[in-house]
């Protein structure tokens, strides 16, 4: 049978051209970066190469962009850095109630370190509204973080706009920008954000690597103590060939970007469109239009998401409903409830998400076995 | 397949040869998977995710059978047998079925089975039905039981298992015949050593753990701890009174106490003294000696029958009045609003109200049902 990947937005394949770029960088340049002599300088070297196109995709200057270990470790650092290097300026941290898990718990963490968090709501799409933005922050808030774009239901946040209005009050501004990048154009001089986290493996690229924009002049303390590595703010012998995969994969994103987002725009809207016609008690999640490229999301009512995936996943689909939890069984959405489903509707949600790779026939097949599917459940539940 | 004898009355699925295994990592289910797969089954295992959020901490330190360390466990096993596995989320349906009858059961004064509540809701109601929801004809678990198609009286039967003193029926009465078309026991034929020794020759990592004995959502064994933090209401300390309704001392709260407890209840008298009886609704533990503690008539509720269609005249049975207790000889006939009266020919120790009789003639489960009360 097969296999239709359709949850891009929960990782994709590494880009062949990406692999090969990275495969020198295992057993031929595997020198320290640290180290003098040469087998190390040009491992050094890469690093700076990748950094550079790190910060040409998003419009800012090498000497801006870290390397960490993923978007967690990016939100984490954002946030705690902040948190910490600014405590005696004020303890109020505003963020949204649809954040990735990496920015919401570490949220937690901080409330338990003595911090105050205020998590907006949002509306029905899922967009944050800049006035409640404005009336949360007060004289004691030092840092907003709010996501570029939702992984789930793919909302775009007014980003610019919302940085407009933390830079009135002098606060800094954090956007975690792991779905966004590789989907949406980014120029961080224009968005004026003080901080990006991003991920490579959303962007074809391998798992394990990421990036911390931080502007210049931002006060952050580190979150991994050790060498000196990353201007010394990010301890640890740098993980060169993710670095190098990092750089190669997003210059590859970048380069195409216009035409990658038509054609995911273009196989979204066919997706959105005939589950819309073909399947009655329907309802789309998120919002029509400031929606990222390739996200589909949508609530089928009577039908259980989990049994949903499984069934697909047996026809050969993967998709994915929800958020797992540690065990790996299925968790109603904390975004479908933020943006006002019951229990029951957020149960019974599907996230499709497209990818570079997937073809117009991923679509149609799609579009011929989800209905059946979603009768046959429906046609049990009845029963039983 | 020597299933063949079986004929679907199911009328919204074609017979199919896939089958969900319930998984709990433990020696039993995993074995069960293997025997299925052998038989030329497809397979698919699923974890049912049952515990509640606030003690995934206490699961994860602590193990308890349907903890992420289980998780691993049943995972580990079904890529070893090579078939598919899946958790599926059962948090709600459990704690609605289970635990909060659990719970109230208890603050009620009587002594639940939470285990036959969790067959008769979870495994076979709620994971049946999401086995069909992914196209699986059958539900199979490692429970040592047989069920088998009777020609003769064209219903399917439960019986007990090959290995009596693993049989596990007790615990299945309320399986219904649409239930038992759909299910699987595929160790009811096997000793719990042959199973062992099969796990330990198919290298199957979880061939040593220890069977699981205690209720497997209270982590630490302290019922009384978990009822007081589950329940709506206060655990308030009430008095012993005696038979004659002599006050006697006082107790730290009903839920402390089942029906023949003699330990525990720091009340000195000439003889020992049990536990007779739990009034609820005044708060009182009574308190008798020996003879008091036994009875020979109760009544049962939500009856259940499988051999029979329905209970129509007085019949004769042996019947067992908890999991480790022995069946004895009995007459159960019909009472009109759909309960059982319940005449053992000998008096039994400790009737309990909200543990369940079980009615056996031979091998075969006739039915059973939850006791209401001990009638004298």
């Amino acid at each position: 049978m097969d296999r239709i990947y359709l949850d891009n937005a929960a990782t994709t394949p590494v880009d062949k051209r990406v692999l090969e770029a990275m495969l020198p960088y295992y057993s031929d340049v595997f020198g320290n970066p640290s180290s003098l002599y040469s087998y190390g300088q040009e491992a050094k070297k890469a690093i700076e190469e990748a950094r550079e196109k790190v910060a040409k995709a998003l419009g800012a200057d090498a000497d801006e962009i870290y390397f960490t270990s993923g978007g967690s470790e990016s939100d984490n650092w954002a946030l705690k850095g902040v948190a910490y290097a600014l405590k005696d300026k004020g303890n109020h941290i505003i963020t949204t109630e649809i954040e990735h898990p990496a920015v919401l718990n570490t949220c937690r963490y901080l409330e338990k370190e003595g911090f105050k968090v205020t998590y907006l709501p949002v509306d029905e799409y899922g967009l944050v509204k800049p006035e409640d933005l404005k009336k949360a922050i007060t004289d004691k808030t030092i840092l907003v973080s709010i996501m570029f774009a939702n992984n789930e239901i793919g909302t775009i946040e007014p980003i610019e706009e919302l940085v407009k209005i933390a830079h009135e009050k002098n606060v800094y501004f954090h956007t975690d920008a792991v779905q966004a990048v590789g989907n949406i154009p980014i120029d961080v001089k224009k968005l004026d954000v003080d901080l990006l986290s991003l991920s490579a493996h959303k962007i074809y690229g391998p798992k394990g690597v990421g990036a911390l924009y931080i502007k210049k002049g931002i006060k952050i303390h580190s979150l991994i103590q050790g060498g000196t590595q990353e201007k010394n703010r990010r301890a640890g012998t740098e993980n060169v060939p993710g670095i190098v995969g990092l750089g190669e994969a997003i210059e590859l994103i970048t380069k195409n970007l216009d035409s990658h987002i038509n054609k995911l725009t273009f196989l979204r809207d066919k997706l959105i469109n005939g589950i819309l016609e073909k399947i009655p008690y329907v309802r789309l999640n998120g919002h029509p239009t400031k929606r990222l490229p390739g996200n589909v999301n949508v609530s089928f009512e009577f039908v259980d998401g989990e049994s949903l995936i499984l069934n697909l996943d047996m026809a050969g689909i993967c998709a994915s409903s929800g958020s797992a939890c540690t065990s790996g069984s299925l968790e109603p959405s904390h975004v479908l409830l933020a943006i006002g489903h019951s229990k029951e509707l957020a149960r019974g949600s599907l996230r499709l998400t497209i990818g570079k790779d997937n073809t117009e026939e991923d679509i149609d097949k799609v579009l011929e076995v989800l209905p059946q599917i979603i009768k046959r459940l429906r046609s049990i539940s009845q029963i039983v | 397949m020597k299933e063949s004898t079986r004929r679907s009355k199911n009328f919204f699925m074609k017979k199919n040869i896939r089958v969900v295994v319930g998984m709990s990592g433990g020696v039993d289910s995993s074995v069960s998977a293997y025997l299925l797969k052998e038989q030329g089954y497809e397979v698919i295992g699923v974890t049912m995710q049952i515990w509640q959020d606030k003690d995934e901490e206490a699961v994860r330190v602590e193990g308890g059978c349907c903890s992420l360390a289980a998780v691993n466990d049943a995972r580990r096993v079904a890529n070893k047998i090579g078939i598919k596995y899946y958790v599926m989320n059962f948090k709600d349906v459990f704690k609605e079925k289970v635990i909060d009858y659990f719970v109230d059961e208890y603050l009620k004064g009587r002594t639940p089975n939470p285990c036959i509540a969790c067959n008769k809701y979870i495994k076979f109601e709620e994971l049946l039905k999401r086995a069909w929801m992914i196209d699986a004809y059958y539900v199979a678990t490692g429970h040592y039981a047989i069920c088998e198609y009777d020609e003769e009286r064209g219903r399917y039967l439960l019986k007990k298992s090959v290995d009596t003193s693993k049989d596990q029926t007790y615990v299945l009465y309320n399986l219904t015949q649409t239930q038992l078309e759909h299910i699987l026991f595929p160790l009811g034929k096997y000793k719990k050593d042959e199973v062992r020794e099969l796990a330990k020759n198919l290298g199957l990592p979880v061939a040593s753990k220890p069977d699981s004995q205690e209720i497997c959502f209270v982590t630490d064994n302290d019922y009384g701890k978990f009822i007081r933090e589950n329940a709506k209401e206060e655990i308030k300390p009430g008095e012993f009174r005696d038979t004659r309704g002599r006050f006697l001392g006082y107790h730290k709260g009903i839920i402390h106490y089942t029906i023949g407890q003699r330990k525990g209840l720091g009340i000195s008298a000439g003889k020992p003294l049990y536990v007779v009886d739990i009034d609820a609704e005044n708060n009182v533990v009574v308190l008798g000696y020996g003879d008091e503690v036994y009875g020979d008539e109760l009544i049962s509720y939500n009856n259940n029958f499988i051999s029979i269609d329905k209970l129509e005249k007085e019949m004769r049975v042996k019947a067992k009045i908890r999991y480790t207790a022995k069946e004895q000889d009995a007459v159960i006939r019909p009472l009109e609003d759909g309960k059982v009266f319940v005449k053992f020919d000998n008096p039994q120790r400790a009737i309990t109200p909200g543990q369940s009789v079980v009615f056996y003639d031979g091998d075969i489960v006739v039915g059973g049902g939850i006791i209401e009360r001990k009638v004298r």
